[in-house]
């Protein structure tokens, strides 16, 4: 059993209108400086097979062709008492 | 002898009444459940618009994996005419029946007007009756119509003649790329478009522009 954590996001290159409606309100709270806004999905899943989570994300988890996954393995789930 | 056609009901769905409807008004029609993996035999599956599976992960993402699927994909594979309107070209493009994707709109704002489409390929079963260059009045609803594909596939569509309508200039309700409202699978036998040809067949509703495309398929001799 594996934990994992799985961040998706648009692709370089594809407009995201969330990230940058965000973008422009964060001047309005005194925040300026704030550039390249992204916004995307975090699932966090627990899998019995680690080496399926490629596969997940390319076939379900995300779109390939609009959105880049990374994949990140946490520590292992504790056994239970 | 009458054109069949099915109408894929998942839960979400919110538009299959009037294409049950609109279908009825060029042959037989019939509601398909999404959780059976039967067809019925009909003659031309319709996917119909709404949020099936509440837009859950992504707009069309899960409806993909209900039962029905599988027989909708083997039948479109088999050459059969299938129609995918709103939720219903956003489940084929995400079951890979359709090229490209939906985005959320360039706005952010849900879209619901009446919009002007421009017939880009006649050679599909729903436009077959329609010709290239005739614009049809037809409205569009949703969040998540911005169409996308790369650059390196838009030219594929473009040189494979599988764009089917563009918004007329000025309309592009969403930032779709190249003013894309509905694209075909390269046979051209499995068609999607994000606006509602269902909802333009009575005169009373302001436009009967969408009863075209049914005529059209009323009309062609079943594939399969």
């Amino acid at each position: 059993m594996a934990r994992a954590r799985v961040l998706i996001r648009p692709k370089t290159g594809i407009l995201d209108p969330q990230g940058e409606a965000v973008e422009r309100a964060l001047p309005a709270l005194g925040f300026g400086g704030a550039t390249d806004v992204r916004i995307g999905r975090l699932v966090e899943l627990e899998v019995d097979d680690a080496a399926h989570l490629d596969q997940m994300c390319e076939r379900l988890l995300a779109n390939p062709l609009i959105e880049d996954y990374e994949i990140e393995l946490l520590d292992p789930v504790p056994s239970a008492a | 002898m009458s054109v069949r056609f099915g109408v894929v009901r998942f839960p979400g769905t919110c538009d299959e009444i009037d294409a049950l409807r609109a279908c009825a008004a060029v042959g037989d029609a019939e509601l398909l459940w999404h959780g059976d993996a039967d067809l019925k035999d009909v003659d031309v599956v319709v996917i119909p618009g709404g949020f099936s599976y509440g837009d859950y992960l992504r707009v069309g993402a899960l409806a993909r994996f209900s039962p029905v699927m599988g027989e909708v994909t083997k039948f479109a594979e088999a050459g059969g005419s299938v129609l995918g309107i709103c939720n219903g070209f956003q489940i084929l493009a995400e079951a890979g029946l359709l090229p490209g994707a939906l985005l959320p709109n360039l706005s952010l704002r849900f879209v619901c007007k009446e919009v002007d489409l421009v017939t880009a390929t006649a050679r599909t079963p729903f436009t077959s009756g329609v010709a290239v260059g005739e614009t049809l009045r037809i409205p569009a609803k949703h969040r998540c119509g911005r169409y996308y594909v790369p650059d390196a596939q838009l030219a594929e569509l473009q040189a494979n003649d599988q764009i089917l309508f563009r918004y007329a200039e000025g309309q592009n309700p969403n930032g779709s790329i190249d003013d894309i409202a509905g694209v075909c699978n390269e046979a051209g036998n499995v068609v999607g478009l994000m606006p509602h040809p269902e909802h333009a067949v009575d005169a009373l509703l302001g436009s009967i522009d969408g009863l075209r495309l049914f005529e059209s398929a009323g009309r062609t001799p079943a594939a399969v």
